[in-house]
């Protein structure tokens, strides 16, 4: 057919005529009321675990450099904020430039390997060896040849980051629905095409699952690595302080290092499953809300 | 109204023309052999066949998408490149709707014409005007999540139609609707093909569909898969409720049966 219809097929209705009305959850303080339950419940837990902690510290008197209550280590927070928070901000600064150099190499060669399968066979083995040895093992030597100790950080977290990005990516590169791809085909779509508009989108939900891990990862990388660097290190981030505190029986210090460590982690996690969420909304199976 | 063996000689020059093909898969499994067969222009053929007899692999290889062992595929007018391959203005309809979940349904049904690099503009109002022919107005913001199967066999075939192609491949498409729906949908393709005139192959193992359907019923048989009969179907159009009602209809059906009885016998 060459010129194009301008009426319209006779219809009675679609098949089904009206969207679903949704009827709006009630709401408190802005969250639907049945999530609720999810947020009380552990921070009851929490709440009923501190307590015993702290009554026991202080029934038992246990000296405060074998075990700090939870109130002194607040405490001390809060006292050695000054020290702390700068600690904070470089193994921050450490985790996420890790993060975010794992993401540009992780996809960037997942890419590249799903254009090429002889680069894919002849390369991923040696991600595989860079995954599976242990970073502690080969932090020493890392620092040792690239000098910069800071370079040397962020080199290990993100020897321990990449893997998960880039094998989660390969997956979602070679994931794009086989039908799909014949269409693409069918309508001569070039490679480019086919990677923009149908492998990359198809590959989303994975990329993103490798991102919840690696940001945990990026992490523990940073810390890792910073304790093999030692006190001998010019870097001063949060295992630098626990290491320090404890060769200096400060211990409810390196509690309160502990804690800023877990709390940037949990920030991390929720930051990267609320990336996720607000991608995949509105398609993908994680992420939209059903009704039933 | 008869449904009678296609006369051989006809002096148009056909769509497509298929001589001899055979397909052997990698494994040894000869899928189909020797099929001959001419498709005319604006005319609304039939594949139908049981399960297993090579009606996907002819409509995949009729549609460029792996290429024959044995024979050739040719398209006396369409577009050749350079090297001489045919081009042909198709569009082709899964027996699932196939679409891209993250997209909505305007983004998915224009897929071929961002392919083809139309301007966005233009794309998106072509790909509206087609999602409203196949009844879809008010849904183009809509995911593929949010549809019934039947509206994502819609926006597929919206997608299939928005190039207006010469040809529409379509392999079983309403397969996995219920009955209501695949009449509606049925009823609905006969309007876009009476008012578009593209070639309509149409993939399916039900006889009352293929009856209702078509003007051309293209009988397979399985164990090499190979054209049995090719029945013409008379009955006038436009076709509707009635028809499928009328002692026609069941006359008909009761024919192209036999010669499908025939044919899984064969
Ligand atoms: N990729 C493949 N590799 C090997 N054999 C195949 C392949 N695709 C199809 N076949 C075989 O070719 C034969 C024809 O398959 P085809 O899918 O074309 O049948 P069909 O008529 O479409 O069946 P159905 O009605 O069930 O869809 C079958 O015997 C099948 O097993
Ligand atoms: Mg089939």
């Amino acid at each position: 057919m060459t010129s194009s219809a301008t009426t319209s097929v006779p219809h009675d209705g679609t098949d089904a005529e009206a969207r679903p009305v949704s009827a709006e959850e009630r709401r408190i303080l802005g969250l639907p009321a049945s999530s609720w339950p999810g947020i009380i419940a552990p921070v009851v837990i929490g709440i009923i675990a501190l307590t015993a902690w702290e009554l026991t510290v202080r029934i038992k008197g246990i000296p405060h450099y074998i075990l700090p209550g939870p109130i002194l280590i607040v405490q001390t927070l809060w006292n050695d904020w000054a020290t702390l928070s700068e600690s904070l901000l470089i193994t921050l600064r450490i985790t996420f430039a890790a993060l975010i150099a794992a993401i540009a190499v992780g996809v960037s060669l997942a890419i590249i390997f799903t254009q090429s399968k002889w680069l894919e066979k002849s390369l991923f083995p040696y991600a595989v060896i860079l995954q599976v040895t242990p970073v502690v093992s080969i932090a020493p030597l890392i620092i040792i040849w690239v000098g910069d100790i800071n370079l040397s950080l962020l080199i290990c977290a993100w020897i321990v980051a990449f893997f998960p990005i880039l094998s989660n990516t390969i997956l979602g590169l070679n994931s794009a629905d086989h039908n799909l791809i014949n269409l693409f085909q069918l309508y001569r779509a070039s490679r480019w095409q086919t990677l923009r508009y149908l492998r990359l989108p198809a590959a989303l939900p994975y990329f993103l699952g490798g991102l919840k891990i690696s940001g945990g990862l990026a992490l523990i990388g940073a810390v890792v690595a910073e304790f093999v660097a030692g006190t001998g290190g010019s870097a001063s981030g949060l295992a630098y302080r626990i290491l320090e505190s404890g060769y200096r029986l400060q211990i409810p210090r390196m509690f309160a290092a502990l804690l800023l460590i877990s709390l940037s982690g949990i920030a991390i996690f929720f930051l990267t499953s609320w990336i996720a969420h607000l991608a995949l909304r509105h398609w993908h199976e994680s992420a939209v809300r059903r009704e039933n | 109204m008869t449904i009678a063996p296609v006369a051989s000689a006809t002096n148009a020059r056909p769509l497509v023309s298929i001589r001899d093909v055979s397909k052997q898969f990698a494994n040894g499994t000869i899928a189909i052999r020797g099929v001959d067969l001419d498709l005319r222009e604006a005319e609304f053929v039939s594949l139908l066949g049981p399960s297993g007899c090579g009606k996907s692999t002819l409509l995949r290889i009729i549609a460029g998408l792996g290429a024959p062992s044995a024979g050739t595929v040719d398209w006396p007018t369409s577009a050749h490149d350079a090297s001489g391959e045919a081009h042909p203005d198709l569009g082709f309809v899964f027996q699932d709707p196939t679409l891209m979940p993250w997209a909505n349904a305007l983004k998915n049904t224009m897929l071929p014409l961002t392919l083809a690099a139309v301007s966005k503009n233009e794309a998106e109002e072509r790909a509206a005007e087609m999602l409203a022919l196949v009844g879809l107005k008010g849904f183009e913001k809509s995911y593929p999540r949010e549809l019934s199967g039947g509206m994502k066999m819609r926006v597929s075939i919206a997608r299939a139609l928005v190039t207006h192609p010469k040809i529409l491949l379509m392999d079983e498409p309403f397969a996995a609707l219920d009955e209501i729906t695949r009449h509606k949908l049925n009823d609905d393709l006969l309007g876009l093909w009476w008012q578009n005139r593209f070639t309509a192959v149409f993939v399916t193992h039900s006889v009352f569909e293929s009856v209702y359907l078509s003007q051309r019923i293209v009988v397979m048989a399985a164990r090499p898969g190979r054209v049995m009969a090719d029945l013409q179907n008379d009955a006038p159009y436009p076709r509707d409720a009635l028809f499928r009602t009328s002692a026609d209809y069941a006359h008909l059906c009761r024919a192209a049966s036999e010669t499908l009885k025939r044919a899984i016998a064969a």
